[in-house]
């Protein structure tokens, strides 16, 4: 299995409105390349990624979310901008050939009441997508709008706040059982 | 006015049942660990199937967020820990890919002899175990005694039976033991033949034929969906595997070494004299093959431990790899490695920002995908064979949860 390096500058030509950057693989590090699209126009894409000869993605291996929020003064530089990064690794089974494609949002919709922020589902186009967005909701934090059932998956479902939010802070207690 | 029933069929189920919702686990022992299935049942066929999975989650992922690389390996070993070894593995080698690090010849051979080891007692677990759904006490027993020796091994190798930490980023912690190549020899001797009764008992064993031919059938374009892998994903026809689809970091390990990928081709297996062939009741992607394609699989791993023994002993360099130093900084970047582990692809994916620890490490769990096809497969079923196509998806809870 091998990165593809032709995707990105065919999804470039196609989408060219819709896709914010494509990052090559870095010659220093072993950092992996990967195409950064903008979360409206995610669907859209995602589909053409899917069904289009040229691409037939058509296994997506896995979605998770990373946050960027410095929570020490040491990482601040490093992390930048403060962000939420949904990241998708999709596969061809047929071509053996990888992708990987970003969505950047904001950490949250309306920070006062900690509304998430939206992002089109894909669990109608791979159905792993609809427990792993279930499990990025839960845990993350990320609201993806025109999933069949949007559900908290591993935690509670009476369970407060995103445990992988890098300013989580875990409950002092909960039904009796005492947190920290 | 008289009401004609012409199909005597329809006479015989035409009873008045109500629907009702049956609550199968957390603690029932055919659903293997901490899994609740709620049932939506109306008499004995099964009209919905809603897993309830978290029981056992304690945020891995978080936890390893907060330690360095190699401190994560013991809490890799508790995801899937029927196969620890392939778990620290797989962790091992996402971050000697963002180091952009291979080990030494003999740390290659000595993992791919443990990793394939660690299938095969994985594999044996799977196979007892499914007997056990199925009402099948004697398997269980037999499979459990073979395995014994396996953990006999690793416990030479590293002292633990079942949460290892062996396999490293590195390497190995320490190298394999004297003598120890010659007691794995002698198992594999002693093993291969033990193979045909497993065969006697489960594969080709009427009750076990009726119970889960055409039970769960999972078509090849679902089964990609639903991002399924390893049996379950070869078992519905699918060719593929890591071990020789896989990433170029993974496998380079396997470079060298000689194997099928176990799946059905043109109606058949590629399977070693002796096995019994597929049945007529069988349905390509259905509980049987899942379960075939395991067992299979376990003569593929036996002659891989064969090729990497002998490789391993041919090696005259004596470095097997010297594990990373603990609080080294990790070299910014990110990087996405999946495994072929005994239940499909388990994935790591590490961020990090230059830091010792790694900004985010994530867990992609085989079982996790695997086990999500269960509401579709289980739809319209006999209450009966639910325990057999949870089985035969051979799943671990704590790898589901993390």
């Amino acid at each position: 299995m091998q990165y593809d390096v032709e995707a990105p500058a065919r999804l470039q030509e196609r989408f060219a409105d819709s896709i914010v950057r494509v990052v090559a693989a870095a010659e220093d590090s072993m950092s992996e390349p990967f195409v950064e699209v903008i979360p409206d126009a995610w669907a859209d894409i995602a589909a053409v990624l899917r069904d289009d000869e040229a691409f037939r993605f058509d296994y997506l291996n896995d979605l998770c979310v990373v946050d960027y929020c410095a929570n020490e003064k040491k990482t601040a530089k490093a992390v930048g901008d403060e962000r939420l990064e949904v990241v998708y690794h999709l596969s061809s089974v047929s071509r053996k050939r990888q992708l990987t494609v970003k969505a950047t949002l904001s950490r949250w919709a309306d920070a006062d009441a900690q509304t998430p922020p939206g992002l089109p589902s894909v669990a109608h186009l791979w159905a792993t997508a609809e427990w792993h967005e279930c499990e990025a909701y839960d845990l993350s934090g990320v609201e993806f709008i025109g999933h069949p059932n949007l559900r908290r998956i591993l935690c509670p479902e009476d369970w407060v706040g995103h445990p992988l939010r890098k300013d989580y802070q875990m409950p002092l207690e909960y039904h009796g059982i005492r947190g920290r | 006015m008289q009401n004609a029933v012409e199909d005597p069929r329809v006479l015989e189920f035409d009873v008045r049942t109500d629907e009702m919702l049956v609550n199968m686990g957390p603690q029932h022992p055919s659903t293997h660990g901490v899994l609740r299935l709620v049932l939506r049942t109306d008499g004995e066929v099964v009209s919905e199937v809603t897993p309830h999975i978290g029981y056992l989650h304690r945020c891995a992922e978080k936890i390893g967020e907060n330690l360095a690389v190699r401190q994560w390996i013991p809490y890799t070993d508790r995801m899937d820990y029927l196969a620890a070894m392939n778990m620290n593995l797989g962790w091992s080698l996402a971050v000697e890919k963002l180091h952009d690090y291979a080990p030494p010849e003999r740390g290659r051979h000595l993992r791919v002899v443990i990793a394939e080891l660690g299938r095969i007692a994985s594999h044996l677990v799977g196979m007892g175990a499914y007997g056990l759904d199925l009402g099948s006490f004697s398997p269980f027993l037999y499979a459990f005694r073979e395995r014994e020796r396996v953990l006999d091994l690793f416990e030479q190798a590293c002292g633990a039976r079942l949460t290892y930490s062996y396999l490293t980023p590195g390497g190995a912690t320490a190298d394999l033991p004297p003598g120890w190549t010659d007691r794995c020899l002698k198992f594999l001797e002693d093993f291969e033949p033990i193979i045909a009764e497993y065969h006697a008992l489960l594969t080709s064993n009427a009750i076990f034929v009726k119970r889960t031919c055409g039970v769960g059938v999972l078509t090849g374009d679902r089964a990609i969906s639903y991002g399924t892998s390893g049996p379950v994903l070869r078992g519905s026809g699918v060719d593929f595997d890591l071990r020789r689809d896989g990433d170029a970091c993974y496998t380079r390990m396997y470079d060298g070494y000689e194997f099928d990928v176990v799946v059905e081709r043109d109606g058949t297996y590629a399977a070693p004299p002796g096995t019994p062939g597929v049945p007529g009741d069988a349905v390509l992607g259905d509980s049987w093959h899942r379960f075939y394609v395991r067992m299979l699989e376990v003569v593929q791993s036996i002659s891989l431990v064969r090729q990497g023994v002998a490789k391993y002993e041919a090696e005259d360099d004596l470095d097997h790899g010297q594990p990373f130093k603990l609080g080294a900084k990790l070299p910014p970047g990110e990087v996405y490695l999946e495994t072929e582990c005994p239940r499909g692809q388990m994935g790591f994916y590490l961020v990090s920002l230059g830091q010792a620890n790694p900004w985010r490490a994530r867990a992609r769990s085989s079982s996790f995908c695997n086990l999500s096809i269960i509401g579709e497969i289980g739809r319209g079923c006999l209450i009966a064979d639910i325990p057999a196509i949870v089985g035969s998806l051979d799943i671990v809870m704590g790898e589901i949860d993390r």
